[in-house]
């Protein structure tokens, strides 16, 4: 399938991406660590010259580093965890003989559709609220004290809201591949005597790997950038400022380009040891 | 017109060397065939010729005319495809039509060849079907017939019957026969069926690890098979090879006599075996020999029945005109 | 394979799918009603559930209060052209890493991935100002050209994995038909690959739609999208329910429909063609 002729118009016919992206990725890397050696106040001066790792050295001394990416990783690896499990278990679910299937699978996807504000705004004021929202009802109508959710649990909270907004498609990757499950060997392994939750470990589970793995994958990439998220509810407060969110107020709040640079290699960095993981998983894993 | 010339032709994958420095003339008209086990580089030589695959070194020459640079689209060939590769989302006339719409030819002549290859094929029917609603047959004469309406210089094969079942493969094999006979155009087919090879070509080419092990008709392959390797590959039943002493009585390191160049008796003969299987035809009897002496299994082919059961001895005694000696490196002697 | 199921099973599972269904399904719903009621039956203790009184009001006021069909368009230019343009680069990568790999292709489509993986507010500030620097701050032409380069990646990922299917030996056939590349690519992978590229399309769209930190960082007025929209409703007016749910009804509806009429493209959309 490969002649120099197809090779060279698939060389140029790659290009254009590849130049893009290489330009996205590269420009403003390059502008960022420029930065991040300056004090950069643009409000107040403007560029007041090199300061060599001054910048790298303030931000991660400063109280709020080390809890931002505690928070940073929380929130990554509470919302996989709870959406593989329940992904799992409710794509078994959905792939029994039921009635309404469609129309289950659609509420279930539904949540995917809601722009992150929206849904941050919605489970703030009218689930969340102490006083009025609907889970404050639900633990009077138990006799018990609401909690004030985004303040005493803060952190869960945000768990929860970006769960809700990943369970679908969690669940639609991993009903997918179940579907995909050669009943058969399901067979086969019921006639060599295996009972179902046995069945369920040693065929479905290995079944689900690469999927899981899509899921992980896809998911950590968008889950180290939730931002309107935080944004919206509590604007980084309780104990909720991940990395992304400390840099961000760093730059735009603070007005401080220099530190808020050196703060954004740092999740870069964090970025790329993650991707060096996930790369390694998927690279395997991708091959089928 | 469509003389096929390779000279000197190789290719390698990175460091591998699927196709050693090869010659080969394919003459105009020609109905040749490409047979070999998986893997012996014949359907590689196929793309080599296409254009859809580069040559490493050497030269291609079609009509003449070095075609060794010239693009798949330009080198007036056409090819049907194991898949047939047809295009799933144009209707059967349309994929007719496709090539002739790449060459700029005009409507109503596209029109005259669509019908003309359509009755030709027994199509006419289905032309406004997608080729999803045919069946395997039918498909593949979608495929020869967009390949017809090129009217190219030569037609290329790749296993083009293996997707069907035995009794179609049987029905095809005769209307590509038939098609080659209306034509008389240059056809090249790839297949690993020697029955295939041996019934449709004009010249067979055997090839293993992209080395061409014989050039030659098919009658030249069976009667006088230049090594072993030709002589195991073509016929069916396989030739029965024998090693060691009693191909040294002969003068030689292996001798090799085919199924049905040997006498069978119940009471006497040059070989003592016991039967293992015996399939029953009805036209032929086939009776697997066991413990014969000679090493391996023996096969033998008996026009009619016979009665022969497993356990029974048997004696063999191949006929001595039409044994095939050959030396330790496999070649021919005499 | 097809094996009674009992009655009692069926009935089972079906309660129980209809059921979580149902709760994960429920905030959406929850909101939906909220709009049509006044702000005091929004905030009634116990709440109510069905039995308010309908109102239109809400949106009557949310559409007084801001220009909702201005964020709308800018949504859907944002949305529609970045989406648009991000196919009309990925498609001939994807084709060459699809049907031309090379021991490359795996390095460069993880690349492409990984540059997913580049925090956005690491490079805020400079793109703030390549932004002022081009005079293309707050437009729709600045997030759309943004916002293709956030998803690129994925668009490139989606399709090579959908070309991945088209056998390539039908590339092959239009070549020895006589078709050029363009013609190879327009009119033979292209009408192959529909439901593959429809289904690349809708879910960027979508993610470009809900895309929540460009969208709100690098516009003010002119080209703010429905996430800004939605956004100036976090405080204090987010203690008004009913309005709150009327603002984000409409912010979400045209996605909701959109994927209501396309759920097959969706649904394989969604898992980013990575599993079938």
């Amino acid at each position: 399938m490969a002649t120099q002729h197809s090779r060279s118009a698939a060389r140029l016919m790659m290009a254009p991406a590849v130049v893009l992206l290489l330009g996205w990725m590269l420009v403003p890397l390059i502008m960022t660590l420029m930065f991040s050696f300056k004090k950069y106040l643009p409000l107040r001066g403007g560029d007041l010259g090199w300061v060599g790792f001054e910048n790298y050295v303030r931000f991660v001394s400063s109280s709020a580093f080390w809890p931002s990416v505690v928070a940073t990783l929380t929130i990554v690896g509470g919302v996989l965890l709870i959406t593989v499990v329940f992904g799992v278990l409710l794509a078994i679910l959905l792939n029994q003989p039921m009635w309404g299937q469609g129309v289950v699978r659609i509420l279930v996807i539904a949540p995917f559709f809601v722009m992150p504000t929206v849904s941050a705004l919605v489970w703030k004021n009218m689930f969340m609220d102490p006083v009025n929202g609907l889970l404050a009802h639900l633990w009077k109508f138990f006799g018990a004290t609401p909690i004030e959710w985004l303040s005493q649990a803060s952190l869960p909270s945000i768990v929860m809201i970006v769960s809700w907004q990943w369970l679908p498609f969690a669940t639609l990757i991993l009903l997918t591949a179940i579907q995909s499950l050669d009943s058969e060997q399901l067979e086969a392994a019921e006639m060599d005597g295996a009972p179902p939750l046995k069945r369920f470990g040693y065929i479905t589970l290995p079944h689900l790997g690469r999927a899981i793995t899509v899921v992980v994958l896809i998911q950590t990439i968008f889950l180290l950038a939730v931002f309107a998220e935080i944004f919206v509810t509590t604007g980084g407060a309780f104990g909720t400022r991940t990395l992304t969110y400390l840099i961000f107020q760093r730059v735009l709040e603070s007005q401080n380009v220099g530190l808020g640079s050196a703060g954004g290699v740092y999740a870069i960095i964090l970025a790329n040891i993650v991707a060096i993981f996930l790369m390694r998983a998927v690279g395997k894993n991708l091959d089928a | 017109m469509g003389q096929i010339k390779l000279n000197q032709v190789t290719k390698r994958f990175g460091e591998v060397e699927v196709i050693p420095p090869l010659d080969l003339t394919i003459e105009d008209g020609e109905f040749t065939v490409f047979v070999g086990p998986s893997g012996c580089g014949k359907s590689t030589l196929l793309r080599l010729i296409a254009g859809l695959e580069d040559i490493t070194t050497g030269h291609i020459e079609i009509d003449g005319n070095d075609a060794t640079n010239v693009p798949p689209a330009k080198r007036g060939l056409a090819m049907v495809f194991q898949s047939y590769a047809l295009y799933p989302h144009m209707s059967v006339r349309k994929n007719i039509a496709f090539p002739m719409k790449m060459a700029g030819i005009d409507e109503a002549e596209q029109n005259r060849r669509i019908d003309s290859a359509a009755k030709a094929l027994n199509l006419t029917d289905y032309l406004d079907r997608r080729p999803g609603q045919l069946s395997g047959g039918q498909r593949q004469r979608v495929a020869i017939g967009r390949a017809i309406v090129r009217e190219p210089a030569a037609f290329l094969f790749d296993e083009p019957l293996s997707n069907l079942d035995a009794a179609l493969r049987v029905g095809m094999r005769l209307e590509i026969s038939e098609l080659h006979e209306r034509l008389k155009t240059t056809m090249i087919y790839v297949t690993h069926d020697q029955v295939e090879a041996m019934t449709m070509a004009d010249k067979i080419v055997v090839l293993r690890a992209g080395i061409v092990e014989q050039v030659g008709s098919p009658l030249e392959l069976y009667h006088t098979p230049r090594n072993e390797f030709v002589a195991g590959f073509i016929g069916s039943p396989k030739m029965n090879l024998i090693k060691g002493a009693e191909a040294e009585k002969h003068g030689a390191a292996t001798i090799g006599i085919r199924p049905e160049h040997t006498d069978v008796s119940k009471t006497e003969g040059m070989w003592k075996g016991v039967v293992g299987v015996a399939e029953h035809l009805g036209s032929d009897t086939f009776i697997h020999v066991h413990e014969t002496g000679l090493g391996d299994l023996v096969t033998v082919r008996i026009t009619g029945d016979i009665q022969a059961k497993h356990g029974d001895t048997i004696y063999l005694t191949p006929q001595m005109d039409k044994l095939h000696k050959f030396d330790a490196q496999g070649l021919r002697i005499g | 394979m097809a094996r009674a199921v009992t009655q009692q099973r069926k009935i089972i599972n079906t309660a129980a799918a209809w059921g979580i269904g149902l709760l994960i399904f429920f905030p959406i719903l929850w909101t939906i009603l909220t709009s049509f009621k006044t702000e005091a039956q929004a905030i009634a203790d116990p709440p109510i559930f069905l039995a308010f009184d309908w109102t239109l009001e809400n949106y009557a006021v949310v559409m007084e209060r801001s220009n909702y069909m201005r964020f709308l368009w800018n949504s859907v230019i944002i949305a529609g052209g970045s989406t648009l343009l991000g196919i009309l680069v990925a498609v001939p990568a994807a084709w060459s890493m699809a049907f031309v790999p090379s021991k490359r292709t795996k390095d460069i489509l993880l690349w492409m991935l990984s540059t997913k993986m580049l925090p956005a507010v690491g490079v805020l500030y400079p793109i703030y100002l390549i932004f002022i620097k081009l005079g293309i701050l707050d437009t729709r032409t600045g997030l759309v050209i943004v916002l293709m380069l956030m998803n690129l990646p994925i668009i490139v990922w989606m399709l090579y994995t959908y070309f991945r299917e088209i056998p390539g030996e039908i590339l092959e056939a239009a070549r020895m038909d006589g078709a050029t590349l363009k013609e190879e690519i327009l009119y033979v992978l292209t009408p192959m690959a529909v439901p593959g590229i429809a289904s690349t399309l809708l879910l960027n769209f979508i993610l470009a739609w809900n895309e929540a930190f460009w969208t709100l960082n690098l516009t003010a007025v002119n080209a703010a999208p429905l996430t800004a929209f939605i956004a100036s409703y976090s405080s204090p007016e987010g203690l008004f329910f009913a309005k709150l749910s009327a603002a984000s009804t409409m912010a979400i509806a045209p996605i909701l429909i959109l994927g209501w009429f396309s759920q097959k493209q969706l649904v394989s959309g969604l898992t980013f063609g990575a599993v079938k």
